[in-house]
């Protein structure tokens, strides 16, 4: 292998990354230094963020201050009416936060951080928000630009490091090119396949001053972000769909972030097609239209993942063939000719071959499929497709979600079901990682994209509840639920100081089970029940908990007290933790093993109830 | 893409010439389990730019992933597996070999005259040779030269272009790429 260093470096840079000029560190702050003829106004690299930033839109920023991003931390307390600062108390709660933020809004999230630790605290969420696909614009402090290398207090290498969890990234050398990054920067974060992109700004370009010019356009003449599909294999596509006997559609989280709902819902019921939403699409197609078979994959619905394994045909709508929704991959609908339509090329024919590979964003895509059938086939009615709609309507009413309930515990499933009743299904839901959140994508029933968050590519326990607080903070007047469990909220649990101060309106149902439940559940299918560190024995007392963040705690042990705990906790003000003892050793069925097919789901817990231990004394 | 599984692919990579462009390539091979075999970067004539040529291998299917990873690449302008292009390919290399007798010494020196070989440097026990050409030579030179004992050994690795007027006609990898409409900068 070659050596890692860039010959690159050896060659004459272009203009814009040319070596910084020094510029010696104002002594008293840009903004308020009486101004030099109005032509020449020159501006500190702190003051040109900021006014770049509002340029870009931003209202509302979360972040953690520290000596080498100081200078911004000082222009932004001049900002204070115009741009919002969370301060939270992690860096990684900054991070799901700006995810929670930009998934509720379609809005690119930011971030602002110190160098070194702070930097680093950021890597966990960049990578959450790569595999997600959510804009983020992260900005990191760095050391001044000649101690790079150096071993300075608090540097890190920031662009080696996130490198491979970025869209892309920058270190910004020369205040000259300050603007012009950030521009870039929120326009690969929003644009194609979204996702993050960090600025590295080292302490002494923010000092440095220059005349601000923000730029109209960018000019990233390598860079291609897919709109409208090739219109021959659109219109190959629509063919296939008309014709098909058995079609599914197999929608993923591409649906939502192209903001292509609408046109979903249209085609589907112009065709009359069977639609199956992935753990990232919920939402994206409503859960309670006829027309909608429920979640695909390890824990989605029987009529799904056996629709999907006897389709002719399968049209995969910004999804990803991703190992958690396929099983194992040759099984994976085996009957199927496939149609994939995404705005990444390498998602196409990467973990499947497929008939039709659109490159495109999935609004376009469907509105030019949806024109096509306007203009070119001119169907009398919708194909009526009845025994395929037999077929699939007998799987779902053979094997609906289900499980039984014990007498005297709180079911998990149940929490969820009576969270829906009592907020109509219109709340924005976030989930942290486990059974928990399975149990949320199964009962909870979305039918609205942008009204479920949750950690689906990189499964991170601790994305929840600060994702919970961006998207509160997006959505004052909205209810915000994160539901969540007694391990993935003790990730991010120092955020409670965060949601207090900013007075959020979010709603924590912690869904105790004692355990890491999800991997308890793997050790007692597939390792006979060898429960290795795995049981939470020594768990806070989460309402005294949040009482000490000066927030509210209740508690709900029996299922009579479920219902008024929750209606007690959904209406009372700001930051609400529910702490519901649920049955211990409950399981998230159907389940497809891993490296299954996706035919081989298990439906049912085995008969034995015999296991469930006594309740818990939490007095 | 056509073309067989498994094989030799000689990739051309054309990236805007900035700092860490080049780790952001070579990243993407390392992070997803691709191998690289031969890699040669410099700028072209345009200094904006630089061409890397990179020797990788993999079935179809891989190819098609690598090309398409790649071709990702925000700074990444274009990216053609030239397996899918009629080429000319040459390697460089430059070998010690120990001659330990005239007689060696001769023998060398007639590979060296065979091969088109040059000899750049020489002394009582050992000759530098310089040879280019494809790695088929290159290869079969060094089969003949190893007996002797090669002492050290340098290889660029291959660099390649298209045939004259074969490049931009270039079905496959290259063609597989293009996006047909392109968001345009706001
Ligand atoms: C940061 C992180 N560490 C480890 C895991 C592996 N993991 C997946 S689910 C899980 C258990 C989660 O426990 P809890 O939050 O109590 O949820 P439950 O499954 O009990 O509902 C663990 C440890 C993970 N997903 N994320
Ligand atoms: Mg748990």
């Amino acid at each position: 292998m070659a050596p890692m260093n860039e010959p690159n470096r050896m060659k004459a840079a272009p203009i814009a990354e040319a070596a910084p000029a020094p510029r010696p560190a104002p002594a008293v702050p840009a903004s308020t230094t009486p101004a030099a003829p109005a032509a020449e106004v020159e501006t500190r690299g702190a003051a040109i963020l900021i006014e770049s930033l509002l340029r870009e839109g931003v209202s509302t920023i979360f972040g953690y201050p520290g000596g080498a991003i100081l200078h911004v931390y000082d222009e932004l307390a001049r900002a204070r009416d115009r741009i919002t600062h969370v301060l939270v108390r992690h860096e990684q709660g900054a991070v799901h936060a700006a995810e929670g933020y930009a998934r509720s809004t379609g809005q690119v999230g930011v971030v602002l951080v110190t160098s070194g630790p702070g930097a680093t605290n950021c890597v966990t969420g960049l990578t959450n928000a790569l595999m997600d696909s959510t804009p983020i614009v992260c900005i990191t402090g760095q050391v001044p630009t000649h101690l790079i290398g150096n071993d300075a207090f608090q540097e890190a290498d920031v662009v080696g490091i996130t490198r491979p969890c970025t869209k892309y990234n920058y270190l910004v050398k020369d205040v000259r090119d300050l603007a012009r990054v950030v521009k870039e920067a929120f326009f690969l974060a929003r644009t194609g396949r979204p996702g993050p992109v960090v600025i590295d700004l080292p302490k002494d370009v923010t000092a440095a001053k220059t005349r601000f010019v923000y730029p109209e356009t960018v000019s990233l003449p390598s860079y291609r972000a897919a709109g409208r599909g090739d219109p021959r294999l659109v219109r190959r596509a629509v063919g296939m769909m008309v014709a098909a006997e058995r079609p599914v559609l197999y929608v993923g989280g591409g649906i939502v972030n192209a903001g292509a709902a609408a046109e979903l819902l249209e085609l589907s019921e112009r065709l009359n097609l069977p639609v199956t939403p992935t753990l990232m699409g919920l939402g994206g197609f409503p859960s309670a239209h006829p027309l909608c078979l429920g979640m695909l994959g390890m824990h989605g619905t029987y009529a799904a993942n056996m629709g999907v394994t006897h389709a002719d045909l399968l049209i995969a709508l910004g999804s990803r063939f991703d190992d958690r929704v396929t099983g194992r991959l040759k099984d994976f609908a085996p009957d199927a000719q496939v149609i994939h339509v995404d705005v990444d090329p390498s998602s196409i024919n990467k973990n499947r071959a497929v008939e039709v590979g659109i490159v495109g964003d999935a609004r376009l895509v469907l509105r030019q499929m949806l024109d096509c059938l306007d203009r070119e086939v001119r169907l009398e009615g919708p194909p009526p497709r009845v025994t395929w709609w037999g077929t699939l309507r007998a799987w779902a009413a053979q094997h609906p979600y289900r499980y039984r309930r014990r007498r005297g515990v709180i079911m998990p499933q149940a929490v969820i079901e009576e969270l829906h009743r009592l907020t109509r299904g219109e709340a924005i839901v976030t989930a942290d990682v486990g059974q928990h959140q399975m149990w949320v994508a199964q009962y909870y029933g979305f039918k609205r994209p942008r009204q479920w968050l949750n950690s689906g590519g990189l499964g991170t326990m601790g994305y929840g509840f600060p994702a919970a607080i961006g998207a509160a903070k997006a959505h004052p007047d909205r209810t915000v639920v994160c539901v969540t469990g007694d391990g993935s909220f003790q990730m991010c649990i120092q955020e409670m100081a965060t949601a207090v101060q900013e007075k959020v309106n979010v709603k924590v149902v912690v869904i105790n089970n004692n355990y890491l439940g999800m991997v308890r559940q793997w050790q007692e299918l597939f390792y006979s029940r060898t429960y290795s560190e795995v049981g939470l024995e020594w768990l806070p007392d989460f309402v005294r908990l949040a009482e000490a963040y000066h927030a509210t705690g209740l508690r709900a042990s029996k299922p009579e007290e479920l219902r008024p705990v929750l209606e007690k906790g959904l209406s009372a003000p700001g930051l609400v933790v529910m702490d519901m003892i649920v049955s211990q050793e409950e399981s998230v069925y159907p389940m497809v093993p891993a490296g299954a097919s996706l035919r081989e789901m298990v439906l049912d817990p085995p008969d034995d109830p015999s296991e469930e231990p006594e309740p818990r004394d939490l007095a | 893409m056509s073309g067989s599984g498994g094989g030799r692919h000689i990739l051309s990579i054309l990236v805007e010439n900035r700092f860490g462009e080049l780790c952001r390539v070579v990243g993407l091979f390392s992070g997803r389990g691709y191998n690289i075999d031969s890699l040669c970067v410099a700028p072209t004539a345009d200094p904006a730019f630089s061409r890397i040529i990179l020797t990788t291998g993999g079935s179809d299917a891989i190819m098609e992933q690598i090309l398409k990873q790649v071709g990702k690449l925000v700074r990444v302008l274009e990216v053609v597996d030239l397996n899918e292009v009629q080429h000319v390919e040459r390697e460089m290399v430059l070998l010690i070999v120990s001659t330990r007798t005239p007689a060696e010494r001769q023998e060398v020196l007639n590979l060296a005259g065979v091969f088109r070989a040059k000899v750049i440097d020489i002394s009582t026990d050992a000759i530098t040779v310089e040879t280019t050409g494809s790695q088929e030579k290159v290869d079969a030179l060094l089969g003949l030269l190893s007996p002797l004992g090669i002492r050290d050994l340098v290889r660029t690795g291959p660099v390649a272009i298209p045939r004259i007027g074969a490049a931009r006609e270039a079905p496959g990898a290259a063609a597989s790429l293009v996006v047909p409409e392109a968001e345009s900068a706001v």
